[in-house]
């Protein structure tokens, strides 16, 4: 390599420097927090950047025994696996049907999922609040599991469109001339092709469903109901006191089961991301 | 009548049921409506039904635990005359557009940077879309403690490089600092959409478009704005268009670092929904704040059918 090249080269990475601050100082800075003794969290003259005083897991332990914040993470955990488990097997076979099958409205039902992929939740917190209302799952993280799939269905079944649309056609046609019916066709071959999609799928579903804020917020209100954001965003949070040492445990650790996914599957994140705006 | 008789009513009848199924359901017209039923029933009773319900809701006087009138379109034309929604109207504007111009220009730029050789590359990229991952309530937290009006870290680095006066700025407190507080969560945790996505727009550009265009002499920069920026129309306007609706229909940011104030000047149409239907309990009212997000959401999907699916096709 010349010099000049590695010039360059280095320059491009300095110029990324001030990008990858921006990006993981909040992370750090939380991190951070959630570690110092309060002596240290709020001595005003203190350097914020740095743990000087020696860290501790006081905040760890208080958040883990003194708040509910175990239970949050379980319904968390409950309302996300039965969300994106339910979202991805219709968001399968909607998309299946839409990206294979010739049958009257296959194209106002595309256009359908479209539109209802890109219904922001804010639109319908409201009536849909109402709606729960009225089924009697009012304060229940059960209205969760039914709710989420509105948003994660369009989600699903627009982005495993764009990849059974890879799938030749030709592979499937094969596999019936043998024998085999459309469904065995798409158990056996269409899917297996397309699990790269499908592990697209069910990670976004569960970031998004995970990460879901505003009808938890709304549908959900007592401790033994909500997720992990909202129980740290409310619960942690009496009066104007703030326990900010617990509060940022919290988010660290409301956070942890999405980081762990990302680091082993980051390259779908980065598929994905792309093939919901590009295909 | 005897048994034998049977099969002269024909053949197919004897097929066993099991196979008929089968065969039914082998037909595309069959398989098809089948296939989109769960998604179907999904969609209309959680999503249109309640658009049908938001629809009543902003017509009537809808109050939590009262039996509501139709009171035709007194709930849109209150709201556009109270300072509070006109206050919200501005926001949202404000909030989207710098947002996005902000989001738009860094994400280019960032995408430009991860396309050259790199060391580390997965490890960039890693690090680079992280706070698209993490929750964004619970990461807007950390923000909240970054903006604290004793403890702010932004501030005590802002003094320490001279760029601030002690104390330096109440961020969540005053006016315009408060809208610039929310405005750089939503661009640092919508960052990582634009460039990612940007980067694969880059990606797909042929090389030989570049080779050509140096071979005509082109320096990097008209290379930039010649080639580059065309070749990414496409990838923008799909960037640009998601995003406007998801930064327009924003709830989270805002909820959590500043509930809206001080004095309404950071509430965008979600939050402030949120606060006169459920808060203090005007349904009618609340739903119509949120239906004022829908001409907008209406532009962007007709939009992105007539722009964008159908390249796709």
């Amino acid at each position: 390599m010349s010099r000049r090249t590695l010039g360059t080269k280095v320059l491009m990475h300095v110029l990324l420097v001030p990008f990858l601050i921006f990006a993981l100082f909040p992370f750090y800075h939380m991190l951070l927090t959630s570690l110092k003794q309060d002596r240290e969290l709020y001595d005003r003259f203190a350097v914020p950047l740095a743990i000087k005083q020696g860290p501790t897991l006081e905040h760890y332990t208080k958040l883990l025994r003194e708040t509910e914040f175990l239970t949050w993470t379980k319904n968390s955990l409950m309302v996300t696996v039965l969300a994106t488990t339910a979202s991805v097997i219709i968001g399968t076979v909607a998309a299946y049907a839409l990206s294979r099958l010739k049958f009257r409205g296959v194209n106002s039902f595309g256009t359908g999922i479209f539109v209802t992929y890109l219904v922001p939740t804010s639109l319908l917190f409201l009536p849909l609040a109402q709606v729960i209302n009225w089924i009697g799952l009012a304060d229940s993280k059960w209205a969760l599991v039914v709710t989420y799939p509105t948003f994660l269905v369009p989600f699903c079944t627009w982005l495993l469109m764009g990849y059974f649309r890879t799938v030749p056609k030709e592979v499937e046609e094969c596999a019936m001339v043998d024998g085999a019916t459309r469904i065995q066709a798409l158990w056996r071959i269409v899917l297996p092709i397309a699990i790269p999609g499908l592990v697209c799928a069910v990670l976004f579903a569960f970031t998004l469903s995970w990460n879901e804020f505003i009808y938890a917020l709304t549908f959900t209100s007592s401790s033994e109901q909500i997720t992990a954001s909202v129980g740290v965003t409310s619960e942690l949070i009496r009066g104007d006191i703030y326990f900010w040492g617990e509060l940022m445990a919290g988010a660290i650790l409301g956070s942890v089961p999405i980081v762990i996914l990302y680091v082993f599957f980051l390259d779908y994140y980065v598929s994905g991301l792309t093939a919901g705006a590009v295909k | 009548m005897a048994i034998g008789t049977l099969p002269a009513t024909g053949a197919p009848a004897r097929l066993p049921w099991r196979t008929r199924v089968r065969e039914t359901l082998d037909r595309e017209r069959v398989l098809g409506p089948l296939f989109i039923t769960p998604a179907l029933i999904l969609i209309l009773l959680l999503v249109a039904y309640p658009f049908c319900v938001a629809l009543y809701f902003s017509v009537s006087n809808a109050f939590i635990g009262r039996p509501s009138h139709f009171i035709g379109l007194t709930n849109f034309i209150r709201l556009w005359d109270s300072d509070a929604f006109r206050q919200t109207f501005q926001n949202a504007f404000v909030f989207t557009g710098i947002s996005i111009a902000f989001k738009l220009v860094l994400g280019i730029s960032l995408a430009l940077l991860l396309n050259q050789q790199l060391w580390f590359k997965r490890l960039i990229r890693g690090a680079v879309l992280l706070p698209w991952v993490i929750p964004t309530a619970l990461s807007t937290l950390g923000w909240w403690w970054m903006f604290n009006s004793l403890y702010s870290v932004v501030n005590w680095t802002g003094i320490a490089l001279g760029l601030m006066d002690p104390p330096g700025p109440n961020w969540l407190g005053q006016r315009y600092y408060a809208m610039t507080a929310v405005i750089t969560v939503n661009i640092w945790r919508g960052l990582p959409f634009f460039a990612i996505t940007i980067l694969a727009g880059l990606v797909a550009i042929p090389k030989e478009l570049y080779e050509a265009a140096q071979a005509d002499g082109a320096g990097p920069w008209s290379r930039f704005w010649y080639v580059t920026l065309p070749m990414l129309k496409p990838v923008l306007a799909v960037v640009v268009l998601f995003s406007t609706i998801f930064t327009f229909s924003d709830f989270n940011i805002v909820y959590v670092l500043t509930h809206g104030g001080p004095i309404n000047t950071t509430h965008l149409f979600a939050t402030y929904s949120r606060m006169i239907g459920l808060e203090s309990g005007r349904i009618g009212e609340g739903a119509a704040i949120s239906l004022y997000l829908f001409p907008l959401l209406m532009f962007v999907v007709w939009a992105q059918l007539r722009f964008v699916r159908k390249q796709a096709y």
